[in-house]
């Protein structure tokens, strides 16, 4: 087998091709670096595709009261107030100049009666705040910047004769080790998909962008690409994770057929009408509802169904209450039995509403299971349960640059990969301009940090053949475990002990069984050879997968609370004093993983005045509350 | 229960279709069966895909001799003892197995002026109305799983053709842009025609019967373009003439990277040009547009004896094709290119 390994030299190596990565490697090049862009799929099939619903941005084009402050507020309230409060407010404030960008490349958003880009409602923004196009807003957003980097190309085609001599993409192409000299970033190590061969880029500055883990999960959203990589990569360079505990579940996701298992079954379904049920028929959900919540939510199912026409005379229907709780019941009626055959609930609004009414409200519903279901949602219910979506921790950076902390230096986070920004939960369409706030500013910093290097950091050859020979392991054993089997009981035992709903006994079983999975896959072994062998792929992302988990089980042991994205059934409140606690993460030498708490940083007083002081009281403990007022 | 699968496996230097039985399961659709041949029995089938929900274009496959999406798919569209045939797409080189390489339709991307945002105008300046963004919002839906490019007979078993053509994807981004109400260019149609091989486009309208995200890309697009090129130069000689006199302006403009008429010649795969000022091509000539005396093309589905256009595998088959029927061979590389 040939060892050889191609070599490459950039300024700035940015590894993903989502939102984030784009976004940085076009800052990079703006600064005058030579950028390498890398994708383990296709140029502009990153996950950012996926996205419908839209990008948020205060640009106050639908409602003029809007402003960075009230997003931010959103922002902070939705993470549960265990936000970077200096990420939130600076995705506030730049979010409207970034999306306003987009423009001059050469995107088209949906517009306004006056000609301005459109902004739309979405669950926790307080006004319409969304920029979009269609259902299709994430794949306007990566096809803008796929766009804007040709753009460029042929800017520095018309200076140089070379489309490529600034800013190359290297698709299909993924990234298996970070290389140091010391503690300074020299570069990246990877394969090719298509030859298998093995290509090395030197660089002082690294830009991760990698997206999310939802891959270790049974039900998710999420495409083959969600392993985890950049989290391990990080881990692995010296850096940390932050907020690992926190993933985000979505309520309805769809469980049935097989052939779309995860995705997203908008909440309008609920808001227009539809109610969930049981086996048996029942409308369960007026068994699930919180004492917190009673006051707020109908008793009978007359009076949930008299809310949709006339809201101000009754109260909500409890297929309403928040995602983590609706989520939470769904899990347990499973739990108890009365599932659906394929492990959901039945979401049903063809017994609630007459077929036109149905198509005229839900367009796209009734189009997405005609087509990919052929189930037609005018008829039959569908079936539905919680689906692995978004991951809110990642690398922990520094909020202004996004330089990841730890011992590593000149290695940078953006997007999904990164952590801090949104807490402890996400608010929907913040992702979308999270991607560009920070891919920007990390694009930007990164580029700074080369120009303050006196001398460029060198890969060790040690270091590099041991890659190589890592990324051989699997193809030279024989007879090891199938990579296809151990994902699946990876899958299992995240989706089972280390879901939505998280009790002690089952993490501590998970992660004996995480240890148990660890042996097995340093032994796994892929038939084939390397050109294009998605098999040997899935083996060496294997272990990325494999130490994120751990991670995400630690923490969430760790976390007696429950808050946002971490649901504890033994410690079912929230907790002003974790409120103050950061989890951290780090893998030392020989890989095991270490949890530390550190302090979450104190917002600063202007921000803290935006909030009324009976809104903090509920987040906060009696001692911040008293410095609060003796200032 | 256990369904029949032929699948082609191989790569550049050869391979054939290769029998297996799987499971099916009710609700399932073709790239489900992928994964499962992955899983079960061929861990190293090497097929590309992202999102199975018919939004990132990465399964792109032929099923039965049909360009589909692999996600998008249904078995329950096949009867049961139905064998299903699976191949690569046909018109880019294999790599192995189902997956291809389709740079050529990132080149031609990149030959392709990007936007020209209008001078003078600052980020949330831009002012347009929702009914002047929709033309070019219908082409921007476009997912680039390249089935359009895949199916266009131009280049579909004629890699001669490829350097003169950029095809049906390439042609509704010059649209896009053409009809994108603040972009500062007016050439978009000269370009399209010049650099991209518009010409070669006869109108059958197969890449709009593929088009998963259902763009009409002929009617909206092609037809569009090649409408109001032609008003502009409706005398060859004087479109000669002009064109060399654009040539010259497009020399001289700033930003113009890689637009001149000659496109980006030689350096990837641009049109070369003849001493006559037209594409050579070992096949045939560009052939203009079918112009009426008033000047305009007729709009083909009114005038022709059926509605859409011919199909690319004739008129005379319907699929899917009994498989002793199939007789696919994976086209070689021309070794002297
Ligand atoms: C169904 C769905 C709907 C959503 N809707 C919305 C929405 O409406 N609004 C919103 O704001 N957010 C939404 N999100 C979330 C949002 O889309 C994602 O969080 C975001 O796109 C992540 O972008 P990213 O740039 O961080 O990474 P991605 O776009 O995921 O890109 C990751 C990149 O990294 C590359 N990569 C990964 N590992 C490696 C490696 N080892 N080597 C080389 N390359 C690698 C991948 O190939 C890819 O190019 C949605 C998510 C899903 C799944
Ligand atoms: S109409 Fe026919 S010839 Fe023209 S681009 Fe489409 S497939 Fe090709
Ligand atoms: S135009 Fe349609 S068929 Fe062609 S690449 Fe785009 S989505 Fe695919
Ligand atoms: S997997 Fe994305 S289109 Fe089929």
């Amino acid at each position: 087998m040939s060892t050889a390994i191609e070599r490459h030299l950039y300024d700035v190596v940015v590894i993903g091709a989502g939102g984030a990565g784009l976004r940085a490697a076009i800052e990079a090049r703006l600064a005058g670096k030579r950028t390498a862009i890398i994708s383990k799929s296709l140029f502009g099939k990153a996950h950012t595709v996926m996205a419908e619903g839209g990008a948020a941005a205060a640009m106050g084009n639908a409602n003029s009261r809007d402003n960075w402050m009230v997003h931010f507020r959103d922002t902070m309230r939705g993470g549960k107030f265990l936000n970077n409060f200096r990420m939130a407010e600076l995705h506030a404030k730049e979010a409207p100049e970034r999306i306003w960008e987009l423009e001059t490349y050469g995107a088209l958003f949906d517009r306004t009666k006056d000609g301005k880009i459109s902004q739309r409602n979405f669950g926790g923004h307080e006004y319409p705040r969304l920029a979009h196009v269609g259902d299709r807003t994430g794949l306007e957003l990566i096809r803008t910047l796929q766009q804007k980097i040709v753009s460029l190309q042929q800017e520095d085609y018309a200076e140089t004769g070379n489309y490529e001599s600034r800013i190359r993409v290297f698709q299909e192409t993924t990234v298996t080790e970070l290389l140091l000299d010391g503690d300074r970033v020299a570069g990246a190590f990877g394969y090719y998909r298509e030859s298998g061969e093995f290509v090395l880029f030197e660089a002082p500055a690294v830009v991760l962008a990698t997206g999310g883990v939802g891959r270790s999960y049974k039900v998710t959203s999420n495409s083959w690409e969600y392993t985890g990589d950049g989290h391990a990569l990080a881990l692995r360079a010296g850096a940390t994770l932050i907020n690992m505990e926190f993933l985000q579940f979505h309520p309805t996701g769809m469980v049935w057929p097989p052939s779309v298992k995860g995705i997203l079954v908008t909440e309008s379904v609920r808001g227009d009408g539809g109610v969930l049920r049981n086996s048996e028929g029942k409308r369960f959900m007026f068994d699930y509802v919180p004492d917190v919540f009673r006051k707020q939510y109908a008793e009978t199912e007359e009076e949930a169904d008299r809310w949709y026409t006339d809201p101000d005379n009754n109260r909500r229907p409890p297929e309403l209450l928040p995602r983590d709780e609706v989520a939470r019941a769904i899990n347990s009626e499973v739990k108890a039995g009365r599932g659906s055959p394929a492990g959901g609930v039945f979401l049903d609004i063809a017994s609630r509403m007459p077929a036109e009414q149905i198509i005229r409200r839900l367009p796209s519903m009734h189009h997405q299971f005609k087509e990919l279901a052929d189930v037609d949602i005018t008829k039959e219910p569908m079936e539905v349960g919680p689906t692995c979506h978004y991951v809110m921790g990642g690398v922990e950076v520094e909020p202004d640059t996004g330089a990841a902390f730890g011992r590593v230096q000149g290695l940078f986070a953006a997007g999904e990969v990164s952590g801090g920004m949104h807490g402890s939960n996400r608010l929907g369409g913040n992702s979308l301009s999270d991607l560009l706030v920070f891919g920007k500013r990390a694009g930007e910093h990164a580029s700074a940090y080369v120009d303050t290097l006196p001398a460029r950091p060198k890969p060790a050859k040690v270091d590099v053949a041991a890659a190589v020979e890592v990324a051989l392991a699997p193809l030279v054993r024989t007879g090891g475990e199938n990579p296809y089997t151990l994902q699946q009981d990876l899958q299992v035992v995240m989706g089972d002990l280390v879901g939505i709903i998280r009790r002690e006994g089952e993490l501590t079983d998970a992660l004996k069984r995480l240890q148990e999975l660890r042996v097995r896959v340093a032994n796994v072994s892929s038939d084939g050879g390397r050109r294009y062998n998605p098999g040997w792929h899935l083996a060496l992302d294997l272990r990325n997968m494999l130490v994120v988990s751990e991670c995400t089980a630690k923490a969430a042991l760790e976390r007696e609370e429950s808050r946002g994205g971490h649901t504890r059934e033994d410690f079912p409140k929230m907790s002003p004093q974790w409120r103050r606690v950061n989890l951290v993460c780090s893998v030392d030498e020989a890989g095991e993983v270490h949890l530390d708490r550190k302090p979450v940083p104190r917002m600063r007083d202007e921000l803290l005045s935006l909030f009324e002081r009976s809104e903090l009281t509920k987040y906060m403990t009696d001692e911040e509350l008293s410095e609060l007022e003796a200032e | 229960m256990k369904r029949h699968f032929r699948v082609w496996r191989g790569d550049a230097s050869g391979g054939d279709l290769r029998d297996f039985d799987v499971e099916v399961n009710e609700g399932e659709v073709v790239l489900d069966i992928i994964h499962r041949l992955q899983a079960t029995q061929t861990p190293d089938l090497a097929c590309r895909w992202n999102c199975k929900a018919g939004k990132c274009g990465s399964c792109s496959m032929e099923i039965n001799g049909k360009p589909r999406l692999g996600c998008m798919t249904r078995m329950s569209t096949f009867t049961e003892d139905e064998t299903i045939t699976i191949t690569p797409i046909r018109t880019f080189p294999v790599i192995r197995d189902l997956v291809t390489d389709v740079s050529f339709n990132y080149e031609k991307a990149r030959e392709t002026p990007a936007f020209a945002p209008p001078p003078g105008l600052a980020p949330g300046e831009y002012r347009m109305q929702q009914v002047d963004v929709e033309r070019s919002q219908e082409f921007r839906k476009c997912i680039e799983c390249f089935l359009c490019q895949n199916t266009c007979h131009v280049i579909r078993d004629h890699d001669e053709n490829k350097p003169a053509f950029s095809g049906p994807r390439n042609f509704i981004r010059a649209a896009e842009l053409d009809m994108h109400p603040l972009d500062d260019r007016t050439d978009r149609k000269e370009f399209a025609q010049a650099s991209q091989g518009l010409g070669y486009c006869n109108i059958t309208k197969c890449c709009t019967e593929v088009c998963p995200e259902h763009i009409k890309i002929t009617d909206n697009a092609i037809i569009p373009m090649k409408e109001r090129v032609v008003d502009r130069r409706y005398d060859p000689l004087v479109w000669l003439g002009r064109k060399i006199f654009r040539r010259d302006q497009l020399e001289s403009a700033e930003n113009m990277a890689p637009s001149t008429t000659v496109g980006v010649a030689g350096t990837s795969g641009g049109t070369t040009l003849g001493a006559s000022g037209v594409p050579h091509s070992s096949v045939r000539l560009p052939e203009s547009a079918p112009i009426g005396p008033d000047g305009r093309m007729d709009v083909a589905e009114l005038l022709a004896p059926q509605q859409g256009g011919l199909s690319p595998f004739g008129e005379d088959i319907s699929f899917p094709l009994p498989p002793e029927y199939i007789t696919y061979t994976h086209p070689e590389r021309d070794k002297n290119q």
